[in-house]
Parts: C-alpha cells; structure tokens; sequence
C-alpha cells in the first residue's frame, strides 16, 4: 500500500514541479496548490498506513483501540492543510492583482522591480 | 454530552502530565510570542484608531525587549529554560525552549524590531497605518520570536509560516507596481521553501517517528547514519539555505527587499534570513550533526560562493537598496561557514556574526532611508552626492556602518570574521580563509564606493562641487535637517551597539560560546526538555 | 451572477449557512467539526451573500471590516492560553468550568474558547480575502 501511495505522491510531485516551471503564473498557482496536496498525501504515507481502524476513542472507551492509526500525522496535515489553504488564497488574490496592475501574467514580463536594461553602475566621477 | 473530564480521571495520565505547578517565571519562555501576538490582535481590532497604532507596537516591543532580556539572564545563569504547553510532557506536547542559542537571537531580534518601529514613526501615512502595517510588524515579531524559542519542528514550520504571512502582507503594502513584481517573487520561492521544510519533516517523522528537538537527538544518535537521513538533512539544509538567501537559491531576495518602504526592508534584513541561519545551526549543526557532516564539503563551497558572488553582486549595483540585499547575502556566507565546520570555535564566530549583520543590515538599510530622504527620495548612486556638507554626523555614522559591514577593526564585524578566518585555518579549510578575506576586500570596495559618490564628492552628477542644491525636497534645508536628525536617533542607537560590540566584544563571545557549547553537545537542553519538569 | 432567483435566495443561504457554521464549530469538541471547517463555512456564506448582493451589502451587513473579526479571534485564541497563567499551569492547559445553565450542566472551556479564537480568525481572514476578489470582478 505505500509503495502504491508513493508512487502517487511522485506523480503528484512532479505535476507540481513541472507546473511551478512554467511561466504563466495561474500554472505556478495550480503547481502550488497540487505541491500542497502533494506534501499532504507524504505526511499521511510516513505515518504508517492502517486499514479500518479511525484514530477515534469510542464513546464507552478509555484507551483507543490497539491497531489505529497514528493520529499525529493526520494533525500535521490539517494544519498544513489550512496552512497551505490561505498562502493559496493569498496568492490568489496576489497573482490576480499582479495580473491587473501589470497587465500580464507571464513572469518573463514582470521586471519592473529589476529593469531588464539597468546601466552599471558608475565608474568613476 | 459527554464530559472528557470525569472520563479522562479513570486513565492514569500523571506519566504524561506535568504534575506540579509551574513557577511563574517559566512564563518568560512563551510571553515573547506571546506579547507581540496579543498586541497585533488589538492593533488589527482598532485599526481605524490609526494614531494608537505606533504607540501601540513601540509599548508592545518594548515590553518583548524587557522580557527576552530576562530570558537571557535566566538562561546565563540557570541553563536552558523549558515550558511544556497544555501540561504534556515531550515528547508527547510541545515544549517551548529557550537556550543560549535561542535567547540570544530573541533578543537581537527585539532590539532590531524596536529600532526599527521606533524610526517607523512617520514613514507610513493614514491610510497605511489603517491597512494595518503595525500589527503586521507585531504578528511579524511573534512569529521569529516563536522560532527561535520553540523546541518542536512542526511548531518550527508553524512559526515560519507566521511569519511568512505577515512578511507578504508588509511587503506588499502600497500595492506599486515595483511591489507587487517583487512579492510575487518573494512570496512563490519562499512558499516553496518552506515546503521543502514540510517534506523534510513529514520524512523525519517517518524515520525517527518524534518531532520533538530534544527527542530527535536522541533518536538520530541511535538510528544508523543512513541514505535516507542524510537525504533528508539535506532537503533540511535545502530549505533552511533559501529562507537565509544563500547562493545559488537567493534569487528572491535582491528581487524584492528593494521593493518595500525602506524600513519594512530594515526589519526584513535584520529578522527574516537570520531566521534561516538559526534554523540551519538548529537541525544541522544540533540536531543531526552525523547526517550534515557527510555534505559539509558542499556546504563549505555554498558558503564561499555565497559570501564572494554577494560581494560581487553588491559591486555590480548602481542602486544602494539593491547594494545592501547583496550585501546581505554575502553576510549570509560568511554565517555558513559555522554550519560547514560546525566546531565550537567556527559556531562561535558564526553565532557573534549573526548579531552583528541583524544591527548593521538593520542600521544601513535605515540610513539609507534618512540618506534618500536628504536627496528627494533617490537611491541611485549617480544622484547621490554632496552628503558630507550637509550632515557630517550622517556621514561618520555611514563610515562607521560601512567599516562594519566590511569587517574592519574597531568595529563589531572585525571580530567574527576573524575568529571565523582562524576556525577555517584550524580547519584545514584555506579556500573558507580566503573567501572571508576576499569578501571583505570586495565589500570595503562596495562601500567605499558609496562613500565617494553619496559623501565625498560635492554634489550629484552634472553639479558642480562644493554646491548644495540638492538638500531638502523643498529647499527647506532647516526643517529638513531637524526631520532627518530624528530620523539618526534609531541608527545612532544601532551604531553604539555596533561599536559597543567592536570594543568590547568579550561579553558576547563567552556567551555565544556557551550558545556553541551547546549546539555540539545537547546534553543540558535535553535534560531540561526531559527532566527539568517533574 | 445576479439573477434574481439567485438574489432573492441568497440572504436565506446565508444566514442558514451561518448558523450551520455555529452548529459545526460547537459540536467540533466531541465529534467530527470544530473551529476551522465552521469557519470556512461561515465564511463561504457570507462569500455567496456578495456574489449575489455585491461586496457593499456585506461589507454593511457585518459592521465590522472583517479583518477585526480576525483580530478579535486571535485576542479570544491567546486569552485560551493566558487564562492557565492564574491557574497556574502551562500555557495552553485544557481549563474546564461545569456551570449549570437553564438547568442543564454546559461544560465550558479553553479548549472551546480557542476553538471559537480559530473559528473568527478563519472567518475573518478568508471572508476578507474573498470580498477582496468578489471586489476586484466587479469592475
């Protein structure tokens, strides 16, 4: 079963990393939020996998059953989850306002903050 | 509805719990964090009160001094300091630890942050103040504080991520078009590397099966020096060396740290890559020392790079923001160069330059401010000039600045650089010797030019020398020399600190030794995580 | 967007939505719910009350900029924790009070209070983020 889901996690891996290296930002957006889900899915395989058994405590129980599965990943995740959820809508709403007041969404044309044809400094005075 | 509480009384949880009352004074380990987070709380709640604001941050940062300084006392003289949170003892909860490493870094941090608001007090007008950059600055604050004194690596990561987003929401603040080019930058490539710090902690999990710091050196002690443990130290060493700016993953950095009201960059220099350069020293350097050391050749080579294409990079610049984000990646470097060797001595130095390059970045990216302010708002070199006449004390408190930075006696970067030359030497490492000799010829050069062309020379090009056309916006001269006098107050503050530590260095080198001391052996901050709480 | 079947329904949406969100961010203690997914659903309706009725009428509608919805959560978050400072416990210890209320006991505590922190931090943040972009598809 890890082997199946590691297997699912390189391809997530390399969907995002070959999104991230394009040069239209909304394709380094859904890179970023495919490489989110990525991570999340590897945090989930190193816990261990365990079928049918929730890390829930029963109602009338003390101690959870023997078997379940490690909760503490399944912590990790939802908060790397959220994490990974509001950076993706912040971006969101950065990219969208990259794209309307520099009216492109191709990374090769933002140059403003570093002008392509900057002079050299000057060498003497 | 069930009541957890009668229930949980039948499990026998006193082997989990911290059993006794914690004395008060442990509380000092979590209020840095807990201070500024407050305060930005109530900043975000009572934006429209846009005049409370500064007072607001300068009490709440003023306050986080005070008590990291406490800390540190406690730390000197009773060794690291531990709270476990919600009473569970590790490795089971999170336990924030403050060590002489930690403690030391917390305070530089305060003293920056302070500095800085302090000088922030007029650069933001109604409107920015109402957008909120001051509980930015505070939730910014609450988030380095809490890495630096956390003992867990997931809480680690939570804190990055604080801080991170507090960082873009500064940074992109004004919304110019220069900006927002710069964030995005900024804010894809350090997502991506904090990532990375994700990847690397879901593996460690998976390998070592704890999170917590002090359980984690244990457990890689144990476990065999391995492929797999060594391939994550250094997915560790990958994302750690991007937040800190180092060579060949900096790109974000001379993108973006020009881009921001210079004493948004002023903060950002001081606080965001010392964050990684402490991360780094935590997981390479304490926590998995066996695994680092199998690619220290690779990270001596980084450090080199880094530190000589910083220098060069800060030479080919004609804009002096753009200049200082070279400069500090170069300083970057030369803090590697106590990760690639990791001995007591070559930490040492690493931990002291570390302090220095959050004073000095801090202070010359907010001279720079009162610099541009003196010459209607210009950073570019060629309209510089004619600095000298109008401010002799701004111009010896560059020179002082810029002597710094390049690692000249008497001032504070002397003495690291040259306890890090030592270490590379002890080290058998030349080339290491030879880089921090190299970047501190070609950073004098860098500053030296600044000097000639902002101070030395009469007026900016195509003015005649000994001319005073360019002062003041308006040709207010005396309203401007008063504006521009309250503005050196926070710098003249950072350079005595800076001089301070040139001439008496001793204070701070016994202690960042301790700090060093324990880095390569943990013993005292295990034992206060493990046994310090029954 | 702005039919008028989807404008007449909306408000009824949203208010449903919001006291569902209470619903979820209350029962999260014991069951599946709690701070955040509350939030994300309260947040999600007040998203669908400006699609529908333009980012004014929501902006109106809550009083507050939502960003101070943020800063209370996070004020509510870290008094959970500085409450164990008189207790005498580490920060974050679960406090629990039995109080009877209307004649039924109501356990309450930090846990809670930092549950409700997360739910208006998660609120505020995102319905801000999403006014934000409902704003900018105006014009």
């Amino acid at each position: 079963m890890e082997t199946a889901l590691a297997g699912l996690v390189a391809a997530f891996f390399a969907t995002s990393i070959y999104l991230l290296l394009s040069r239209h930002l909304i394709r380094v957006l859904i890179g970023v939020a495919i490489l989110g889900n990525a991570v999340n899915l590897l945090l989930f395989t190193s816990g261990r996998l365990t079928r049918e058994v929730p890390a829930f405590i029963g109602l009338d129980e003390m101690v959870p059953a023997p078997g379940v599965a490690n909760a503490l990943p399944q912590a990790l995740i939802l908060t790397a989850i959220v994490i990974s959820f509001s950076f993706f809508a912040f971006l969101l709403v950065l990219g969208y306002r990259a794209y309307q007041e520099l009216g492109t969404d191709d990374t090769n044309g933002m140059r403003i903050a570093e002008p392509r044809s900057e002079p050299p400094p000057p060498m003497g005075y | 509805m069930a009541t957890p509480d009668h229930a949980a009384t039948a499990v026998d949880l006193t082997a989990a719990l911290v059993a006794a009352p914690i004395p008060a004074a442990d509380w000092l380990v979590i209020l840095p964090v807990l201070i500024p987070m407050v305060a930005g709380a109530i900043g975000l709640v009572t934006r429209w009160r846009s005049g409370l604001q500064w007072h607001l941050a300068l009490g709440a940062l003023s306050l986080t001094l005070v008590v990291d300084v406490m800390l540190l006392i406690r730390v000197a003289t009773e060794g690291p300091i531990v709270m476990a949170m919600g009473r569970w003892l590790p490795p089971f909860g999170i336990s924030f630890t403050a060590d002489a490493l930690g403690a030391t870094f917390a305070v530089t941090a305060a003293v920056v942050a302070l500095v800085a608001t302090f000088y922030a007090r007029d650069s933001f007008n109604v409107s920015e103040r109402r957008y909120g950059i001051f509980p930015f600055l505070l939730l910014l604050m609450a988030g380095v504080s809490g890495a630096f004194l956390t003992g867990d690596l997931f809480n680690l990561y939570v804190w990055f991520e604080v801080l991170l987003i507090s960082s873009f929401g500064m940074l992109v603040m004004g919304s110019e078009k220069a900006q927002i080019d710069g964030t995005i930058k900024y804010a894809f490539l350090n997502l991506v590397a904090t990532t990375l710090f994700l990847i690397a902690i879901g593996l460690l999990y998976g390998v070592l099966g704890t999170l917590n710091m002090a359980d984690i050196v244990g457990a890689a002690q144990r476990a065999p020096s391995s492929a797999p443990l060594i391939a994550i130290a250094c997915l560790f060493f990958f994302a750690f060396a991007m937040k800190a700016g180092a060579f060949p993953v900096n790109a974000w950095l001379p993108a973006s740290y020009h881009t921001p009201r210079i004493v948004v960059s002023a903060l950002f220099a001081g606080l965001l890559t010392k964050v990684g350069v402490y991360a780094l020293l935590r997981v390479l350097v304490m926590l998995l020392p066996r695994q680092a050391d199998a690619f220290s050749g690779l990270v001596a080579v980084i450090a080199a790079l880094t530190m000589v294409l910083g220098a060069l990079g800060a030479l080919a610049q004609s804009d002096f923001r753009r200049m200082l984000g070279y400069l500090i990646i170069s300083g970057i470097g030369s803090m590697l160069v106590g990760v690639a060797l990791a001995t007591e001595a070559a930490l040492t130095g690493a931990i002291v330059y570390a302090v220095h390059s959050m004073l000095t970045m801090t202070a010359l990216y907010l001279i720079a401010g009162v610099m541009a302010a003196r010459v209607d708002g210009s950073f570019d070199l060629r309209r510089l000039g004619g600095l000298y006449g109008a401010s002799p004390l701004l111009a010896g408190l560059f020179l002082v600045l810029g002597l710094s930075v390049a690692g000249l006696p008497p001032f504070s970067g002397f003495w690291p650089k040259l306890v890090l030359v030592d270490a590379s030497l002890a080290a058998g490492s030349r080339m290491l010797a030879f880089a921090i000799l190299a970047t501190g010829f070609l950073t004098t050069l860098a500053v030296g030019r600044v000097w000639l062309y902002a101070f030395w020379r009469g007026g900016p090009e195509g003015t005649a020398d000994g001319t005073r056309t360019v002062l003041g916006p308006a040709g207010d001269t005396a309203a401007a020399d008063r504006r521009g006098t309250a503005l050196l107050l926070p710098v003249l503050v950072l350079a005595a600190a800076i001089v301070g530590l040139g001439l008496w260095p001793a204070p701070l080198y016994d202690f960042a030794g301790v700090a060093a001391r324990g880095l390569i052996d943990p013993t005292a901050y295990i034992g206060a995580v493990f046994g310090g709480l029954q | 967007m702005r039919t008028l079947i989807f404008r007449t329904v909306a408000p009824y949406i949203a208010s449903l939505m919001l006291l569902f969100s209470i619903f979820v961010l209350l029962r999260g203690h014991n069951d599946p719910g709690g701070g955040f997914i509350g939030g994300l659903i309260g947040a999600s309706g007040l998203a669908i009350y400006g699609l529908a009725c333009g980012v004014a009428t929501v902006r109106r509608a809550i009083r507050v900029h939502p960003m101070s919805i943020a800063g209370i959560g996070l004020i509510l978050a870290a008094l959970a924790g500085i409450l164990s400072l008189p207790a005498g416990v580490p920060f974050m210890t679960g406090l629990w009070v039995y109080p009877t209320i209307l004649g039924s006991e109501a356990a309450l505590s930090t846990p809670m209070l930092f549950d409700i922190g997360v739910y208006c931090v998660v609120m505020g943040a995102i319905t801000s983020i999403a006014l934000c972009l409902e704003e900018y598809d105006g014009d």
